[in-house]
């Protein structure tokens, strides 16, 4: 068996070569975040957002944003013939998962480098909530890559997959809602940030990714196969 | 000499329609079999069955001393398939596509450098191996479809037309990869048994129900013959 991790790097750095070569996936969910927010922005007819309003705008326009991602996270795999050489090769299935996990985590926190800021000059008055802020995306992105690699990995194989990923991710990704927006919404409050059960909030999202890596790590030999 | 392959009783179907249906096979290490048969008699399924690809419905399926579909891992790696597809990524080079492959198959750096540039050069496409897949033709996608193949030395190459797309140059280099002359055991799909026959050390005939309705040594079989069981397996 070649040694996971050697296959791990293998599959991440084809994929971002691949992304950083065609530009299939990066670019369609930041123009989308950032569209979203010109809409919100006119649409709320606010100059300033703060609380769990801002705190919703943020994360539903990120996990939009993020479908976009991962419909397309296997495209290459289903229509190029990856999947079986994938299968020809003597490798664990966990290194398939960890590495288009990364890969979708990669893109996540490459998407909200770009729109976190452009977010913060649309709505937020002060800076000051940005490197918490910074934290609990990346809390929140680890578990939405966990659960947006495995619904992917099902939903690639079937002809509306572009339907089926967003149907049965968003229903998943209820708790982690509920986790990020609580999070984020003492941070964004009137007045400053502030640390309101932000530790609870914290540990939901911790305990989120831990089940849907473990979920990943026990499933995916078995979702690779016929 | 051992087995590489033995199959006993093996079925699968596809929902209601039956692709296989109870082959009996067996085949000596180091030795080549060549299968014909008409479109859809279950060639195409019969490799991707030996090549784990696909999970065999029933019946005893080994490859190379594992039992199919439960120890698969055992022999992932030691098996060279060519399908349909060349299994390349469009938008890698045909070099960055090697690359990969020779990492997820344990090749490491110098040595899966050389191995890359010996099977470039050997089949004419060291000048085009660092061009897009998407940019090449057919047939040099096909060549280094070939190369992906025997990039990691696998002891049974399963080949499904491989051929296709080849020119005549293409055929003879390839040749000296995936021919009877590298030694290893081969199973090869073909709709030309005047080309192939004489590389192969047995020959069987699919049907159209699935079933082998002809099975004998390749040197019994005229090419004529062959031709004809494959359409009359048709019927």
């Amino acid at each position: 068996m070649t040694p996971t991790r050697v296959a791990f790097a293998a599959i991440l750095g084809k994929d971002l070569r691949a992304e950083l070569r065609t530009l299939q996936s990066l670019p369609a969910m930041a123009l989308f975040a950032v569209t979203t927010f010109v809409i919100f922005h006119f649409g709320l007819d606010r100059t300033a957002l703060s609380g769990s309003l801002a705190a919703g705008v943020l994360w539903v326009t990120v996990l939009f944003a993020a479908i976009l991602g991962i419909n397309r996270l296997f495209v290459a795999e289903r229509e190029e013939g990856g999947f079986d050489a994938i299968r020809l090769a003597p490798i664990d299935g966990t290194a398939v998962f960890a590495a288009k996990a990364a890969a979708l985590l990669v893109y996540l926190l490459a998407l909200e480098l770009v729109v976190v800021p452009v977010f913060a000059v649309f709505f937020l008055d002060s800076a000051a909530a940005l490197p918490p802020l910074a934290l609990v995306l990346v809390l929140a992105d680890l578990g939405l890559a966990a659960t947006g690699t495995l619904i992917s990995s099902m939903a690639v194989n079937s002809r509306a997959r572009d339907l089926l990923a967003p149907l049965v991710l968003l229903p998943l990704a209820v708790p982690l809602s509920i986790a990020a927006t609580g999070a984020i919404e003492p941070l964004l409050a009137l007045g400053g940030p502030g640390y309101h059960r932000f530790g609870t909030w914290l540990a939901v999202l911790g305990l989120y990714d831990l089940i849907f890596l473990l979920v990943g790590y026990a499933v995916f030999d078995f979702l690779l196969e016929d | 000499m051992s087995e590489a392959i033995e199959l006993r009783g093996l079925r699968r179907d596809f929902g209601e329609r039956t692709a296989l249906d109870g082959i009996d096979l067996s085949l000596e290490k180091g030795s080549s079999l060549l299968v014909l048969g008409p479109n859809g008699a279950g060639k195409t399924t019969l490799l991707r069955i030996l090549a784990t690809l696909l999970r065999p419905g029933a019946g005893e399926v080994r490859v190379l001393g594992a039992r199919l579909p439960g120890e698969a891992w055992k022999v992932r790696g030691r098996i060279g398939f060519l399908g349909h597809e060349p299994l390349l990524y469009r938008d890698l080079s045909g070099r960055e596509n090697l690359r990969f492959q020779a990492r997820l198959h344990g090749l490491r750096g110098e040595v899966a450098e050389a191995r890359i540039d010996e099977l470039l050069r050997a089949t004419a496409m060291d000048r085009r191996g660092g061009d897009r897949v998407a940019e090449l033709s057919a047939g040099m996608s096909q060549r280094l479809a070939i190369c992906r193949c025997v990039l990691h030395e696998p002891e049974l190459l399963l080949l499904d037309e491989p051929d296709s797309n080849l020119d005549g140059e293409g055929r003879e280099l390839v040749r000296k990869l995936i021919g009877p002359t590298t030694g290893r055991t081969r199973v090869v799909v073909t709709h030309d048994p005047k080309r192939t026959l004489a590389d192969a050390d047995r020959a069987v005939v699919l049907g159209g129900s699935g079933r082998v309705v002809h099975d004998c040594r390749a040197a019994d079989l005229d090419p004529d013959e062959a031709w004809s069981a494959i359409v009359g397996a048709t019927k």
